[in-house]
Formats: structure tokens, sequence, C-alpha cells
């Protein structure tokens, strides 16, 4: 390979409370992909961030040199114009417009003071056949999918004369066939001579395109392999990332587990818009104390719907179904009734709908049951304070204080504060919905140990996740969910990947093994 | 440094107060000191500040209301329609039904928080904006009072017109002051020490948080003391017959137990919840409907004692009454470091946010301005106040977002590049780039 394109000397990003990356170097070659890996929370986004100004000169610790000479971007558009173009995961077209006027949007050809439609609709279709993309350049592009999306933003950073192209999980969304493409795509870039840099989680794909990789974990730079060396097998890149075996991911755990105390009977919910949708369909099951139940299935297999229509209705249109909780029915008909039954539900987007991100650690810790800390009416600011601090304690939340605003808290962090917020209510169910998504590695496993300690006290607890390691490492018992109906119910000692997944993929009610 | 840090964070109202508060105090203060001087000492005469509280004290009330319906996330631009509407109500109810005085306000009260309560219903029930519901509130209710008043005046009886132009009776000795004003100056500087004294202990009684320093307090009550001091003597020693207005303790007795509600009580955080993240709080099991319907019902409430306030003052309830009160009373909250997003703003904040505006009104009118100048003036102040705000936001200091949410805590040395001291990096970017 050629010489370095761009050299990131030492970078030290920190956060109140965090330190994102800590002398992270990165070196890429001229004409490479560079594939960078790591785990959710390695400092993988944070030092693109870095690179492409987002975090301006002056935020961070290190040196950044470019084409042979030091850069300091003080913003996107400075280091734009160097020619580094990010496309991040989240796509930022306007679909409501063309993919001409996306194309040029903020970077419109002008003649004379007005766009030049012509010139632009001309070149747009240059550069779509760029990236091999066939569409009339008038489709607006929310008409198209996501594959073309991706390829219209790709086609956005060319017209920005792009020499350093960075993608960040460029293949999350994508089809097979779309993902094939544009890794073709990229090799093609390479012949003409640009650089890329694509974090990606699919290490199949790294392996199949980059030519060399770096492993990013906890912040730091654990190392760059490259492929010439002939090193590159996915279990290294899986030890790099992960830092440990997959074994030791969970605290050690002997379940407790007592009788059924919840149960639900033929839950039937239908879609809060259209009317002949169920998105829940006579569901039943049952949570005993002490256990840990999973819930697998693939996205929109109605596992959070069925949660949420159990917290209170809040989802949904309630059709047809019963509580039972310690052998008697309850009727549970608004999230204040689930509250005073003993129910809690953590949501899988903690800053969407978990937390108010205006609020501090305090004040969030005991959201949920004021009345808790209210003596004759008035909120006693002291029992507050006392009540946050014995849970920053207990939960090992990093935050300098309990004034601090939560939204100064890292992910892992943020996550911590949700959970303490549902164990002041005191529940006797938890219904946690994706509680590790978004969070490093470290702070998994102390969720998981607060997870079982929570199970310890005798409580039940639901897990929701997408991770299937997750479930199996972590429940005692895994219910399958597909298309709005539970369709297996596996056993810790009998769950394996495969099984689950043909569980969570198939209507027909397996036999329970 | 530090001390300055301490000073801004720590001066005025412990919790309750913001560094943006702080500033808009300072600007009060400057405001005050300008046209004392420019009048040549007229601005801080007895008459004036009497007058003062007179004229702005019903638009501070409704910026009480409006300050809860805007940190819920809405927005009421029928105040004014609807303190006229009970206006005329409750003038046509006393004079030409013979429904003596004090039912009079009970009925009125009544009407206003009906009128709150059909403005909740369509925001909090029905889903309808409520800057729709109030739009139309406002074109509804000004209608209303042409229609019942004939759009004619209709005058009030003389024992009415107490809670607007009523002032303190002289009682007891003859001091040469007002005496009752003079006590209720001494329960003032009470409760203000009371205050200061219960917030550091329940402070000291959170172990691991540090009180502000002593000093602050100290500084703070001599300051407070003598600002109260000086309006009691300035309030009890005016003309003979006049003395604290009766309208300037109504809104006091207001202002202290919405502050309390807001910020003590469970109701009062859920509003905060709400505006905050709406779907998070319903989560949380805030009844997000009863919340909004509440909050519309009392401004309702709110709008008609302003109403009634302004009708006892000018001794009669006419057609014009309340017009563009809403546009005051909203820029008072904004003035007062609200956001416009809902979720952030104390009451405290909106009143001196309200005596901003009323001094600057009051000043320029006092030094001859012509109305167009000072809606002009008004104007670019709104303006400015808000956007200082928010560029002072993204500067990552004086926020109210900092401020609010950590008043008391004492910054460890800022470590390299954190955001606390961003200004000095970006303006370092700046240079570079």
């Amino acid at each position: 390979m050629g010489n370095a394109l761009l050299e990131m000397r030492a970078i030290t990003k920190e956060f109140p409370g965090v330190r994102a990356l800590s002398d992270v170097s990165l070196v890429v070659a001229a004409g490479e992909i560079h594939a960078i890996c790591g785990e959710n929370g390695a400092g993988k986004s944070t030092l693109m961030k870095v690179l492409s100004g987002v975090h301006p000169y002056g935020t961070y610790d290190g040196d950044i040199f470019y084409q042979g000479r030091e850069c300091r971007f003080g913003d996107i558009r400075a280091s734009e114009h160097a020619g580094i173009v990010i496309i991040h995961q989240e796509l930022a077209l306007v679909p409501g417009m063309s993919i001409t006027e996306n194309i040029f949007l903020g970077n419109e050809p002008r003649r004379w003071g007005r766009i030049d439609w012509k010139a632009a609709n001309h070149r747009a279709l240059e550069l779509m056949s760029l990236v091999g993309l066939k569409e009339d350049p008038d489709t607006l592009v929310k008409d198209i999918g996501v594959g073309k999306q991706q390829l219209v933003e790709i086609a956005k950073a060319f017209a920005k004369d792009v020499k350093l192209l960075i993608l960040d999980e460029p293949t999350a969304a994508l089809n097979e066939t779309d993902s094939r493409h544009l890794l073709d795509l990229l090799r093609g870039f390479k012949q003409r001579g640009i650089t890329s840099i694509m974090i990606s989680h699919k290490l199949n794909e790294v392996e199949a395109i980059a030519d060399a990789i770096t492993i990013l974990r906890d912040g730091r730079t654990i190392e760059t392999i490259t492929v010439a060396s002939g090193e590159v097998d996915e279990d290294r890149i899986v030890r790099g990332m992960v830092g440990r075996d997959l074994e030791s991911r969970f605290p050690e755990h002997v379940p407790r587990i007592g009788e059924v105390f919840f149960e639900v009977r033929d839950w039937t919910v239908r879609h809060p818009i259209s009317a002949d949708r169920l998105v829940c369909k006579n569901s039943a099951f049952t949570v005993r104390r002490g256990e840990i139940v999973g819930f697998a299935g693939l996205m929109g297999a109605g596992r959070t719907e069925l949660a949420m229509s159990i917290f209170g209705r809040s989802y949904g249109v309630h059709l047809d179904g019963k509580i039972f909780k310690d052998g008697r029915e309850v009727e549970i008909r608004s999230v204040a009734d689930a509250i005073a039954h003993g129910l809690a539900y953590v949501s899988e987007d903690r800053k969407a709908i978990g937390l108010n991100l205006l609020d501090d650690v305090k004040t969030s810790v005991v959201a949920a049951k004021l009345s808790k800390i209210t003596r004759r009416g008035v909120l006693d600011e002291a029992a507050q304070y006392h009540e946050a601090e014995s849970y920053r304690k207990s939960l090992r939340i990093k935050t300098p204080t309990v004034d601090e605003p939560v939204t100064r808290l890292s992910g892992g962090n943020q996550q911590k504060v949700v959970l303490a917020k549902w164990m002041f209510t005191d529940p006797d169910l938890l219904i946690l919905d994706e509680p590790t998504r978004g969070i490093d590695v470290g702070a998994k496993y102390e969720i998981y140990g607060i997870i079982q300690r929570l199970a310890d006290e005798g409580r039940g607890v639901i897990v929701i996740s997408s991770e299937m390691p997750e479930l199996i490492g972590l429940c005692d018992r895994i219910y399958t969910v597909f298309e709005g109906a539970i369709t297996g119910e596996v056993a810790r000692r009998d769950a394996d990947p495969e099984l689950l997944m043909k569980q969570m993929t198939s209507s027909r009610r397996l036999p329970t093994p | 440094m530090s001390r300055v840090r301490d000073l801004q964070k720590n001066l005025f109202g412990g919790t309750t107060s913001n560094a943006r508060q702080f500033g808009m105090i300072f600007t009060l203060v400057a405001i005050v000191l300008y046209f004392q001087i420019r009048t040549g000492g007229l601005t801080l005469t007895s008459g004036n500040l009497i007058a003062l509280t007179q004229q702005y004290a019903y638009i501070s009330i409704l910026s009480i209301g409006m300050l809860m319906v805007i940190v819920a996330g809405h927005i009421d631009l029928s105040v004014g329609s609807v303190a006229a509407f009970t206006g005329i109500v409750v003038a046509k109810a006393v004079t030409e039904h013979d429904v003596p005085w004090p039912a009079g306000i009970l009925l009125g009260l009544a009407v206003g928080a009906l009128i709150g309560a059909w403005q909740g219903f369509w925001v909090a029930y029905i889903g309808v904006p409520a800057f729709i519901v109030t739009l139309a509130g406002m074109l509804l209710f000004r209608g209303g009072n042409q229609y019942i008043g004939n759009a004619d005046t209709v005058p009030v009886p003389e024992g009415f017109r107490v809670i607007g132009a009523g002032y303190l009776p002289e009682v007891g000795p003859a001091t040469g002051y007002n005496n009752l004003t003079l006590l209720l100056g001494l329960l003032l500087c009470a409760a203000v020490i009371w205050r200061e004294w219960r917030s550091r202990r329940v402070r000291q009684q959170m172990e691991g948080a540090e009180p502000a320093p002593a000093w602050i307090s100290v500084l703070r009550l001599t300051i407070l003391l003598s600002v109260i001091v000086f309006a009691t003597l300035r309030f009890a020693g005016g003309r003979v017959g006049t003395s604290f207005p009766v309208s300037g303790i109504i809104l006091a007795v207001l202002v202290i137990a919405y502050s309390f509600y807001t910020r003590n009580t469970a109701g009062g955080r859920h509003i905060y919840a709400v505006g905050g993240n709406a779907r998070a709080a319903e989560l949380s099991g805030v009844r997000l409907r009863r919340v909004n319907f509440l909050v519309m019902t009392n401004m309702g409430l709110l709008s008609a004692l302003a109403g009634m306030i302004f009708v006892a003052r000018s001794a009669a309830s006419g057609p014009q009454d309340g017009l563009t009160w809403e546009l005051d009373a909203i820029a008072a909250v904004f003035i007062g470091g609200a956001a416009v997003s809902g979720g952030l703003g104390t009451v405290s904040g909106s009143i001196v946010g309200g005596l901003v505006v009323a001094v600057l009104n009051n000043g320029l009118q006092l030094i001859g301005t012509g109305s167009d100048m000072v809606q002009i003036i008004r104007g670019l102040f709104l303006l400015g106040a808000v956007a200082l705000d928010v560029y002072n936001k993204k500067q990552g200091r004086f926020s109210i977002i900092g401020s609010l949410t950590r008043p008391f805590h004492r910054e460890p040395p800022a470590p390299p590049g954190a955001p606390a001291t961003p200004s000095r990096a970006d303006a370092k970017a700046a240079a570079a780039g």
C-alpha cells in the first residue's frame, strides 16, 4: 500500500465523566479500504466525528494529518472541503425531494445566481451511473428503496469531490443483493483511487473487502491488521473487539426460582391504526418469582407491543385477554394501574420514551413514583437526594453527583438511571425491553448483574432482546415470538441459537422439547 | 474566578433560580437605575411604584398561568379575550342583576374555570393543538364580550373596585407610614430569612452535596432584605390613603402559592415532565390528559381573575379590555427564561420577566416616549433577550438547562476540552479556521 493518506495520532476525547477515546491512533493508506471494528460504545463514531469536524479542533487532544498536512477542522464544512465525506447510518436525505435535488442539496450548480437544473440533472445522471443507480433523477427519494437511497448518499458525496469516503454501517439496513452491490462499488472506487473507511459489524463483509482492519475497544486502539499479512480471521477480530471470551460475558448466577406469580392469558391486541392488524394473537405466558424470562423474536415480531400493551395498555387497542397476579385476576387499564400493581416497563428507546432529557439524575430516579418521596403533599428534596444517591452507589452509576443532567451520562449509565427509576417503584415484575442496546461491554456485564440481583430478590424479570447470546446467557426460560404469536417456549438447558431461530421464524408452534 | 461562578450559580433563589434569571435580575436593576437617572428620580417614587404594581399585577397573574401552559408545551392566545369576557359577565351581574360583589367575584372565577375547562377539553381529550383552540377562543370570547355588553362599557360598583384599585387600610398608631404595609414588609423579611435557613438545612441533610458557601447566603440575604426594606418604606410612605395595593397582595399570594406548587409537589413536577417528554411522562404513570386539562383550566381561572382586577381598577368593563394581554404574558414568560419547546421555566422567572417589561414600559412612558417607539423597543428587547439565551445555551455557558439542574453544584476544575469551557475552544477553532 502507498503512503498514508490519513494519520490520526494519539486522539483523546473526553466527555464529562467519560473518556470516549484515549490515545487512539489510526493510519489509513491512500487508496485502501480500511475497516474499523468494535463493539457499541468502543468509540468508532466518536473517532469519525473527531475526524469530520463534528467535534471541532480544540475539543480533543491529538493530531490529525491528512494528505501530509496537519488538519484542524472547525466544522463539517471544513472537512468536506478537504474531501472527507462521512455517510451516516441514518441517511441525511430529504424524502420529499428528488434524487437530483438531494444530490446537490447545499451544493447546487448555479448560473447567474439561479440553480441550473439542466446542468444539475446532467451531472446527476453521471454520478448515478458512477454508483450504479438506474433511476429517473426526478424520482422522489421516498419512493426508492433503502439500498438505492444509500446510493444517492454516495452520489451526493461524489458531487462534493470526495477523496476519503467514510461509511458508518453502510449495509446495516440493506438486503443481501444491495449489500453485495455496495461492496462491489467500494472496490470500484478503490480502483479510481478513492480511499474508504468503513465501520461495520458484519465481519464477513469486513473480511471480504477490507485491506486493513483497525479494532477499537473501550476507546482504545487494540490493533491494526493488514490483510496482506494474511492474519485476518473472524475469531481474531471478535477476540479483539470483545477482549474476553464469550463465556465470561455473564456473571455467575444460580437462579432461585419460585412459583408462578404472573400469568397472561389469551392476550389479543390490535394495531392502534389499522383495525384488521393484530399485533398480539392469543398470547399466553407465565413468569415465576426469581425467574428471568426471555422473549426472542425478529424485529417487528410484536414483543415490544406485547410488553407495552400489558403495561397499562400503553400500546394498541386491547381486544381480549386477562392478567393474573398471585392467582387473582387484575385489571390494568392505565400505566398508573400497572405501577400500582407492581409492574415496571423499561423501554427499548431510553432517549425517546424512557427519560425526560431535561431532568437531572435525581429527578429521573424518582419520576415514576413521586408519592414515595411526598410527605403531606410536599416533595421532600432531601429524601429525593438520598434515594438517588443510594441508587448511584448500588448501581455504580458513573456521575459526579446526582445533580448532573442525564444527557451528560453515557448510554450505559443512562440505562442504569432508567433501571433505578423503575427499581424505585419497587416492582414485582420488571419488563426490560432491549436493556443493553447501545451500551458497551463492561456496562452490559454490570446490567446483567443487576438483572440477576433483581431476580434473586424474588421479582420476576422479562427480558426482550434481539441478541441471541444475551437471551441464552441470561434467561432461565425463553419464549419465541413470531408475527404477534408466541411460537415456542424453551428452557435454558435446551436453548441453542438454531432452535430459537427456527421458532422465531415459524408461525407453527413447535412441540416444547 | 470560582467566586464569580459561585455567585452566578447561587446568588438568587437557590434551587428556584437559574443563571438566566440571575442575568434577568441584573437587567432589571440596570433598567431601573437607568430610568431612575433619566427621569430624575421619578421611577422609584412611592406614587410610581404603586401605580406600577396596580398596572401590571394582572399581567403578572396571567404570566403565572401562562408559565404553566408553556412549560407543559402549549400556548394560550385567548387570555385577553377570556379576561374581557369574564369582566363583562361579572360587571353585568353586579350592576344590572344586583348580585352582591363578592358573589360576583366567585361567579367570575367559575366562568373562567369553565372556559378553561372548555379549552382544556379540546386540547387534552380531543388533541387539538392549544394554539388553534385558543386562537378560536380568542375570537369566541372577544365576540362574546361584545355580544353580552353590546360593545358598550358597563361600570362596576365601589365595593368591587377594591380588588383592583384598593389599598391596605390605615390601622394602629400614626407612624407616618401605613402600618399594615410595614407589617407586611416585616413578615416578608422573616419569610426570606426562614427560607434561606431552611434551604441550607435541607442541603446539609444531603451528605455529599455541598451547600452554597455561607458568604453567598449572607450576601443574598443582605441584598434581598435591603430591597424589601426599601420597597416597604416606599409603599408605606406614599400619599395618604395609598399604600400597598390589594392587587399586589393578590399577586404575591399567587406567586408564593404557584411557586410552591410547581416546585414542591408531584402535580407541579408532572407539568414539567409532560413538557419535557410527554411519552416518557405517560409511561411513568403521569396522566397526560389530566395534566393538560388542569393546566388549561387553571389558565382560564387566572385569566378571569386578571380580567376582574382590571375591571375593578378601571371601574368599568369595556369591549377593548384585555387586548394584546396574551402577548405581554407570553413575552414575560419567555423573557423569564422558559423554553419554547416546553419543560423549562419557573414562576419566579416569569415574574421577573414581567417586571422587566413593566419597568421598561413605565420608564419609557415617564420619559415621554411615544407608543410607537415603546412598541419597537419592546419588540427588540424580547427578541434580544431570547436570542441571548439561545446563544448562551449553544455556547454551553449560562444555560437554563445547566443552571436549572445544577444550581448548587460546584464544578471541579473543568477538564481540558470539556463542554464547560467550549467558548474558549470555539474561539480558538474559529481563529484557526
